[in-house]
């Protein structure tokens, strides 16, 4: 069992990680991974049934987990490194010629611990009720987790996937906003409100929980309550809180930074505010 | 030219709809799912018989192509059913991501392909899935000629493992492929051997190619008929051997020249064997409501236009 100091050290590794990775290449998603860094953290370490050794895409006998918002492949590469899906040096290909860490995740390369392809938002959902579907069948009581950010709710089908969950009682599965309020063009809120979100997700029939997704502590609260919540005939969501840039405090909830590459100074700066806990890659 | 006879007119989504059910029956890992068509995709005797293996998706063909991708992911062999316009252009880029580039083990069943689908018009006509589907890497596309085959077919893709696309259509035609024909995925069949022209003919307008080889051969014209089922991967060799012999060909196929069988074909031939080629498909346009009949006569997808045709490229020898 990793303690929660464990769990915060290696969460502060995780930002060095992908602030590092998004610099060597000037390019990638810094932002809403610096904000799920404690979601990626616990869930890798202390939720997901899992095990790197034997994976395989049918994920029998094992949750499975689905990253639909791709571009926060650095936050998900650094985790699945440093849980031994891979070599951790092998976050330094990411994003490189013939690397296996693409910008965004596919399991066109064979990196372990990736079933499909993300990046093209709105698809996740729809897949990962599909593999909750298949564990149904297969008579396997794991779960399936899934994480989306809040723009990417404003894709038409995630409400379809919506829709479906309940409408054919999907309920071994549990779905994490990333609820940042921010995506590329600026507030979510301006570039397209999102409503009531908690009401949106109950009138579709989804059991609605709410965490800090920057409380190690509630996280593993509300993921464990999430859990005994399933097999009961209705979907869970959670929304979780988060600040877009969380760990570097001049990214901080600020929107430009969800796909720009931190500067030399940038980069000094900040990994001046996140101590190397666990060894860089 | 060899003979074929068909015994009773059959549409192939009706092949589809009972190959469906034999395998349901034979695969335990088979499911289906379906976009509020069941009846007009022949799937709800499968429907019927597992229900514990049938999802019924609604409207909302996005989400029924990702769900099929997830229960791909997790090891069960998902047909999808609707319509060739919604299995292809509404859903490109969930194909594309979640199915194609992915390579998740999902079979894209479409019907009412084509012009043939009739009096609903253009909206629901599709005569661009082929195309849009050959470039998709990764995808196989399949297209039968007639029920026999349709019913083939959909058996050799469920032991195929990979993305397919098989295409369909709605309305009753020649039944004449043999009922227990080995359906090899990438292979051409030839139908009848001949010296003077090759013709490649797909989906429906294969019976209609051989009815024209009969009438070349009245003209004293030997045509050689091919059947290519399979769109991707080609059987560029089938192709190449045929032209060779021949010296020309045409291509017939219920589809836009754009993207079409006939387009594979005059890549392939443009690179490795130039040789005079006419295409009979649509040219650059939709349809329109009408019956079948009239439709692929007005839009030139008949006999008489696969006759003036082998006698065009004939004679740019």
């Amino acid at each position: 069992m990793t303690t929660t100091t464990q769990m915060q050290a290696l969460a502060t590794q995780v930002r060095r990680d992908i602030v590092r990775m998004v610099h060597a290449v000037q390019s990638g998603h810094p932002g809403g991974s610096l904000g799920c860094a404690e979601f990626f953290t616990a869930l890798y370490t202390s939720v997901l049934k899992h095990d790197p050794e034997t994976f395989t895409m049918e994920g029998h006998g094992q949750d499975m987990f689905f990253l639909s918002n791709g571009h926060l492949s650095a936050v998900w590469y650094s985790l699945l490194a440093r849980t031994g899906y891979f070599p951790v040096s092998e976050l330094a290909t990411f994003r490189r010629l013939n690397t296996r860490l693409q910008g965004h995740p596919t399991p066109a390369e064979h990196l372990p611990g990736v079933r499909v392809a993300s990046g093209s938002l709105g698809q996740g959902l729809s897949v990962a009720l599909g593999a909750a579907l298949a564990k149904r069948l297969n008579n396997d009581p794991n779960l399936v987790y899934t994480l989306h950010g809040d723009g990417e709710l404003q894709e038409g089908q995630i409400w379809e996937a919506a829709m479906f969950a309940t409408g054919r009682r999907v309920d071994n599965i549990i779905a994490t906003i990333d609820y940042n309020g921010k995506q590329i063009d600026g507030p979510v809120e301006v570039v397209m409100p999102l409503g009531d979100l908690r009401a949106k997700w109950e009138a579709f029939g989804w059991i609605v929980l709410e965490m800090d997704g920057h409380n190690l502590v509630e996280i593993l609260t509300v993921l464990a309550e999430a859990k005994k919540l399933t097999g009961h005939g209705r979907p869970i969501v959670i929304l979780m809180h988060t600040h877009m840039g969380q760990g570097v405090d001049f990214m901080v909830d600020k929107h430009q930074w969800h796909g720009s590459p931190p500067s030399d100074k940038d980069l000094e700066s900040a990994l001046s505010q996140l101590e190397e806990t666990l060894g860089d890659y | 030219m060899t003979h074929y006879t068909s015994t009773e007119q059959k549409d192939t989504r009706s092949g589809f709809g009972a190959a469906l059910l034999q395998l349901g029956r034979s695969n335990p890992d088979v499911v289906a799912l379906c976009a509020d068509l069941t009846g007009s995709l022949k799937m709800d005797a499968f429907a019927k018989e597992f229900p514990e293996r049938f999802y019924q998706a609604g409207i909302a063909e996005a989400n029924m192509i990702g769900v099929a991708a997830g229960l791909a992911i997790g090891g069960k062999i998902p047909f999808t059913g609707t319509f060739a316009n919604f299995s292809t252009a509404r859903v490109y880029d969930q194909i594309r991501q979640s199915i194609a580039y992915s390579n998740t083990n999902v079979k894209i069943c479409a019907s009412h392909a084509g012009i043939t689908l009739g009096e609903d018009g253009a909206t629901h006509q599709t005569m661009e899935d082929l195309g849009l589907m050959k470039m998709l890497p990764n995808l196989t596309v399949i297209n039968p000629c007639d029920y026999n085959q349709t019913f083939a077919a959909t058996l050799a893709i469920a032991e195929y493992k990979g993305p397919v696309y098989l295409r369909f259509g709605r309305p009753k035609v020649p039944n004449f492929m043999p009922a227990d024909q080995v359906f090899e995925i990438g292979k051409a069949i030839m139908l009848s051997p001949g010296s003077d022209v090759t013709i490649i003919a797909t989906g429906h307008m294969v019976w209609m190619a051989i009815q024209a080889g009969i009438i070349l051969q009245e003209k004293g014209i030997s045509a050689e008929i091919i059947n290519i089922h399979t769109i991707k991967p080609l059987d560029t060799q089938a192709v190449l051997t045929s032209v060779k012999k021949t010296g020309c060909v045409v291509t017939a196929e219920e589809h836009l020249m754009n993207g079409g069988l006939g387009d594979s074909i005059a890549q392939l031939l443009a690179l490795q064997l130039p040789a005079p080629m006419e295409m009979v498909a649509v040219d650059d346009k939709f349809g329109e409501s009408a019956t079948p009949e009239e439709l692929m006569v007005k839009y030139g997808l008949d006999i008489p236009h696969i006759v003036e045709a082998a006698l065009k490229a004939i004679s740019r020898k």
